[in-house]
């Protein structure tokens, strides 16, 4: 109703709506909307609260008339009128507001209504004006106003208390804060910490759009989980300048590891668990391992996260190149070809399937490995693939660089594919929805920590940087090449991963209750990106040189502003944990119903009472085909040791093995057609 | 129809020498109408109005279809099985292959874990030398991995005309080898020029689900394809594939049971991946729904790995894949227990043991499904039934073909017969046939076997112990030349680089565990721990580009001011 009534308004100003602008060079969009087969335009808008409705009269609201003063007198920008919904929005808009360059304008409200509220000058209190609203699903023109960290109000003419700081966005995108699903900062690595530890880490998150990490827990392999997330939530509530929550890395598998998994599901908010299928002999399970990690978290609710690469096979190459004389980085991305990876993320797909599990494929790093997913998720299998920012960004060539530094630093695993046109087509996939959310995987070393491999890549500690890159990134990437638009790309960098992390509606959204975590978005401005200007500790970006469009303006987080005018003022430690509880229902309700599925029925058959060949248990030394060795496992029956006798009728003590309760003493059809041909 | 030719009857030479007039001889390439000549087993000519000995037996073919035998390229008779033997033995099975038209057979040499491959292959060569009937050769499973296999594999392929090796994915601590084994056997296998198979299953969570199916309380057959899902044939087939692209090694699936193990294998050729599978007679020709018969035996009967598909729609889309040429070879897994060994599992599903029949009604299932239904034509029948065997496991063309000098093994064939299949009349010594009452057009009418005839109006005359051992030499070109051609391709270079001279970090010795990192080698086969090289002990020394880069690693120059400066290497660039 709103852009409605502007449109009407602004034209209102100069002409009449049927021979408006006729003398401009510009394309006039054309109206879609209103037609006699359209939906009412704007239907589902502000539908929450409409204070228009309420608004008559009172003092300090938005009439129509006080609108029009306000675009006339204070944008004067035809940006603010140009948007109506998704669906019209066109480069036509964007070439207005650029045309316009609008700037933000932030400022306290004056007059009287200062008045009101004398006390709370430093109120957690705001208000963003004028603002063009995208969550994921739609785009829409709104005010917001929040309180104590929280969205409160969302519509026209709000009413508000007075002395709120206002924020004037001139019909720029708000959006919901990005929230980086996989960051690995403070991260210890053989005695030496990742350089960024969680201050450095959230602010360049902050100053990058994001406003919620999720962080990796890597307890040592054999040390407990809930002692290595203790000690992350410890680092992590010191020094975050924004909200966090925790993944925790499963790097061996026991009763007791399955005990404190089950503690951190309940009791600890936490609900994803990555295993790794590479590192051989350090973190890597086994396939029986993987097996049964995933069974647990499919019962518990959680979602089974994993680290896609053949270890064995790597394993294997790595001491080839070694025997060849290669030894600097790109023996890292020779070993690690990158059907090692779509190997991995096949397997996983199959044993998820198998125990009907949720799966998340952490850093999708090549063109195969994307595709399989894709594949898998056609096929109906319950799985998200996430592209990071180096995926999506640059490319494995500069493994081959002559500088052994800048090299070294683009090493991490899966290594970035050396074929140039992966960032494009897992952009395109990431896009049409076959990949569902974004991280950045960011863990960065310095060169000197790097330099520990200098002779031999194996050793070179892997990680890049991309968390302040990576809305960015995105927008140039995937929304200004007119590959996504702007609701996707909201989902791709927050919702969805809001919603696998069971946060959603509180993050991930803009609405009415939802966490004050938002990002104004300024598609206009270009940046470049180089390692002097960036928030990271880290000597080298791997996206040094490259121009981005897009990046954040002013960045909400908890309410309170942290950037604004390319000014940070990120507060270490007031991040808090948020909690992820168990079967989020992006992912479990379709298994949930799978499960009542897929119920297994034995068939009910007559004994077998014709002869018995004899055979020896043991084969080899090892017992037969059925072995088990994992401890969870029940011992080998051993068949002559059992009471049941062959002839005639069982007595009554003799239970076979057969649906309990039921004794076929003549079985339907007579007893011997079980020997008889069919 | 046969005769003995000439005008006067020579006394019944110890005839070798036989004759078959007006028969379209069918190849893999072509097709056309000869008359054929062969003595002491071998064919001598081809041609029209030959010139021939007299008194020489003759067989008027009066234009019927005259091909090479075929080729069973996977059978296991005389199996052992944990004290068990599989039912038919060489003698029972060859006898079993000749009549239904295949004149050679591979076998499947199975040492358990712990034995050596050459005492095996000993073993088997002597069943087979004493009892087989037809031509044979020997594949070798490999079912554990050390040194000492190595070695032997060696010794076969070079003084025993092995070249082929089978690895398990399955069988979880009984065969299976791990990735990292894998990885080592093929890479010797590509050294040694031979061919790799695999049975593709994943083990592991075959092993889980069968724990799973126990403790639900399903002991029946069913059970068996419940714990083992097309999905984890799949997986390891392209597991399997992923490895040998990694290696570059020549690939060949055993006993594709279904589609989607099929389609992993045909997306991998549209990749360029060297690899073929092979369908076997049960997948082609029957499905899996017979395991929830109410039947215990008869659903017993059809329990093998991995198992035939339950989806009934499984056989027709593996004869399409046959018949377009995605799949190139088919055996058939011929390794049948009696019902009283089957019994062994009757509680427990996952000791039954495990093997269906096939070998005799392999071309007739193939004929009917394929070359009956319009799939695909006579040439191709052939070159599924017998070329492409011979050419990937370096036989051709003295077996897989029709041609002067190659041996006498042949069939009539005759597309008219219709066959009831049916335990009741096959060769096989087990109770139940799993293709019972199906009907099946097309059979041989009369087979030759090393130039005698064997089967003739239905009457089979074999000689125990009359099978050749053949050799078969390693690098089949069919298979090899491309992988050679790769090998040269894939040569890897490292960048040379200026020597890092910024700050290192220090760091702890041992990593975070007793294990060594991530580079770990723990098998035999590499070359014994080539230690982490140290470079503060070497006197390389060198930074910028030089004319001899691609020789990674020099010690005899040293340049002190390399050109560009030194600090361009931790520069930003």
């Amino acid at each position: 109703m709103a852009e409605r009534r502007r449109n009407w308004e602004k034209s209102g100003d100069d002409l009449p709506v049927y021979l408006s602008r006729p003398g401009t060079a510009d394309q006039v969009p054309r109206q879609k909307h209103g037609g006699l087969f359209c939906s009412i335009e704007d239907a589902f808008e502000s539908k929450t609260i409409d204070f228009d409705a309420l608004s008559v009269g009172q003092r300090g609201s938005r009439t129509p008339r006080s609108t029009k003063r306000l675009t006339g007198l204070e944008a004067k920008s035809p940006a603010s009128d140009s948007k109506s919904s998704p669906a019209v929005e066109s480069p036509t808009a964007d070439k207005q507001e650029r045309k316009g360059s609008p700037q933000v304008k932030i400022g306290t409200s004056g007059g009287k209504e200062i008045l009101q509220n004398l006390e709370d000058e430093k109120s957690d209190r705001l208000l963003i004006k004028g603002g063009r609203i995208v969550n994921d699903d739609q785009s829409f023109h709104a005010d917001i106003y929040m309180e104590d960290g929280l969205i409160k109000q969302i519509g026209d003419n709000l009413i508000v208390p007075g002395g709120v700081k206002t924020i004037e966005a001139n019909g720029k995108m708000v959006i919901p804060g990005g929230i980086d699903i996989h960051t690995h900062f403070q991260m210890p690595y053989r005695g030496t910490t990742t350089v960024d530890d969680f201050a450095q880490g959230s602010k360049a998150a902050l100053a990058g759009g994001t406003t919620m990490i999720v962080d990796h827990v890597m307890p040592e392999p054999g040390a407990s989980l809930i002692e290595a997330h203790d000690q992350w939530r410890q680092w992590a509530d010191e020094k975050a300048c924004c909200d966090y929550s925790l993944h925790v890395d499963i790097t061996h598998w026991n009763d007791s590891v399955k005990q404190e998994v089950d503690n951190l599901i309940k009791e600890k908010g936490v609900n994803s668990f990555q295993v790794y299928m590479a590192y051989k002999d350090y973190y890597q399970m086994s396939n029986s391992e993987l097996y049964e990690v995933f069974t647990f978290l499919a019962e518990r609710g959680g979602i089974a996260q994993v680290h896609a690469e053949n270890g064995e096979i790597i394993a294997e190459e790595q001491a080839r190149m070694l025997q060849m004389g290669i030894t600097g980085p790109e023996g890292h991305v020779l070993s690690r070809p990158e059907e090692l990876e779509a190997e991995a993320v096949f397997r996983a797909i199959t044993i998820a399937s198998q125990t009907n599990c949720p799966l998340y494929v952490t850093r999708v790093m090549s063109k195969s490995a994307a595709d399989i997913i894709s594949q898998a998720r056609k096929k109906g299998n319950v799985v998200f693939g996430e592209p990071i920012t180096a995926s999506l960004g640059t490319d494995g060539t500069h493994y081959w660089s002559k500088n052994w530094a800048k090299a070294a630093s683009f090493v991490t695993s899966p290594p970035l594919s050396p074929d140039p046109t992966t960032p494009d087509y897992l952009n395109t996939l990431l896009s049409s929805g076959d990949l569902s959310v974004t991280g950045s995987a960011h863990c960065t070393f310095s060169v000197a920590q790097k330099a520990i491999g200098k002779d031999d890549f194996t050793q070179i500690p892997e990680g890049v940087n991309g968390v302040e890159e990576r809305m960015a990134l995105i927008w140039d990437k995937a929304v200004t090449t007119g590959k996504m638009d702007e609701n996707m790309f909201v989902a791709v960098t927050s919702t969805n991963a809001a919603k696998i992390l069971n946060l959603y509606p509180r993050k991930g959204r803009i609405a009415v209750g939802s966490d004050a975590d938002l990002v104004i978005w300024d598609t206009d401005a270009i940046r470049t990106i180089t390692a002097k200007t960036h928030n990271s500790a880290a000597e080298y970006n791997i996206f040094e040189g490259v121009e981005l469009r897009g990046a954040p303006l002013v960045v909400i987080c908890q309410g309170k502003i942290v950037l604004e005018d390319g000014n940070l003022h990120a507060t270490s430690g007031v991040g808090r944990f948020i909690p992820c509880s168990p079967f989020p229902d992006f992912a479990y309700k379709r298994i949930k119903a799978r499960k009542q599925l897929a119920v297994l029925r034995a068939v009910p058959r007559g004994m077998y009472d014709g002869p018995v060949s004899e055979f020896s248990m043991s084969r080899g030394g090892t017992p037969s085909a059925s072995a088990r060795t994992s401890p969870t496992k029940q011992p080998v029956r051993n068949l002559h040791q059992s009471g049941f006798s062959l002839a005639g009728p069982p007595t009554p003590d003799d239970i076979p093995i057969r649906p309990a309760g039921r004794r076929i003493v003549v079985p339907p059809g007579g007893r011997s057609n079980i020997t008889s041909l069919s | 129809m046969s005769g003995y030719q000439g005008k006067k009857n020579i006394p019944r030479i110890t005839s070798d020498r036989l004759l078959i007039k007006g028969a379209k001889i069918v190849n893999d390439d072509q097709s056309f109408c000869a008359d054929i000549y062969m003595e002491d087993g071998v064919i001598k000519q081809i041609g029209e109005n030959l010139i021939v000995p007299g008194g020489v037996k003759t067989i008027d073919a009066h234009g019927r279809m005259l091909m090479p035998g075929g080729i069973d390229v996977h059978t296991r008779f005389q199996m052992p099985d944990r004290g068990m033997t599989a039912a038919d033995d060489f003698y029972q099975g060859t006898k079993a292959a000749l009549a239904g038209g295949t004149t050679m057979i591979i076998d499947h040499v199975l040492p358990e874990p712990g034995t050596s491959l050459m005492s095996a292959f000993e073993q088997w060569r002597e069943w087979a030398d004493s009892k087989s009937c037809c031509d044979y050769s020997l594949h070798i499973d490999i079912t554990e991995w050390h040194k000492g296999i190595q070695e032997e594999m060696e010794t076969l392929v070079k003084d025993h005309g092995v070249n082929s090796f089978l690895v398990y994915l399955a069988y979880k601590d009984i065969f299976q080898l791990t990735d990292a084994q894998v990885y080592e056997v093929f890479s010797v296998i590509r050294d040694l020029g031979a061919i790799a198979q695999v049975h593709a299953e994943n083990g592991d969570i075959v092993a889980e689900e069968q724990r799973r199916m126990l403790e639900q309380g399903i002991t029946g057959p069913e059970g068996h394809v419940l714990s083992r899902p097309e999905e984890v044939e799949a997986e390891a087939v392209n597991r399997s594939v992923t490895v040998a692209n990694q290696t570059n090694c020549p690939l060949y699936v055993t006993k594709v049971m279904s589609k989607s193990a099929a389609d992993v294998i045909a997306q991998a050729r549209k990749k360029g991946t060297v690899v073929y599978g092979e369908p076997i007679t049960a997948s082609l020709g029957t499905d899996g729904s017979h395991y929830w018969s109410k039947n215990w035996a008869k659903a017993a009967a059809y329990v093998t790995s991995p198992p035939l598909s339950p989806d009934p729609t499984t056989a027709d889309y593996l004869n399409s894949l046959l018949s377009c040429g995605d799949l190139q070879v088919t055996g058939s897994a011929h390794c049948p227990f009696n019902t009283a060994q089957r019994a062994v599992g009757k509680d427990d599903f996952s000791l039954i043991p495990e093997g269906v029949n096939g070998t005799e009604e392999r071309m007739s299932i193939i004929w009917d499904k394929c070359v009956v239904t319009g799939k695909m034509d006579e040439n191709q029948f052939v070159a599924v039934t017998s070329t492409n065997a011979a050419k990937i496991f370096n036989l051709y063309p003295r077996k897989g073909r029709i041609a002067v000098g190659s041996d006498a093994d042949l069939v009539l064939w005759d597309p008219d017969v219709t066959k009831i299949i049916s335990a009741k009349s096959h060769q096989s010594t087990v109770e139940y046939n799993i293709f019972e009452g199906t009907e099946v057009r097309g059979g041989p009418l009369v087979v030759i076997s090393q130039g005698k005839i064997v089967l003739e109006d239905g009457n089979l005359h074999v000689t125990e112990g009359s099978g050749r051992y053949v050799v078969r030499k390693p690098f089949p070109d069919y298979v090899y030349k491309r992988i050679k051609a790769r090998s040269r391709l894939a040569e890897l270079r490292g960048v040379p680089r200026g020597l890092y001279d910024g700050p290192v970090c220090e760091v702890s010795v041992t990593p975070k565990t007793m294990t060594p990192a991530s580079s770990a080698k723990t098998s035999p086969a590499k070359q014994p721990g080539q230690p982490i090289r140290n470079l503060h002990q070497s006197g390389f020394s060198l930074s910028g580009a030089q004319i001899d880069d691609n020789v990674p690693r020099r010690n005899t120059q040293r340049i002190v001011a390399p050109p560009g400066g030194r600090a361009n290497i931790t520069s930003l660039g």
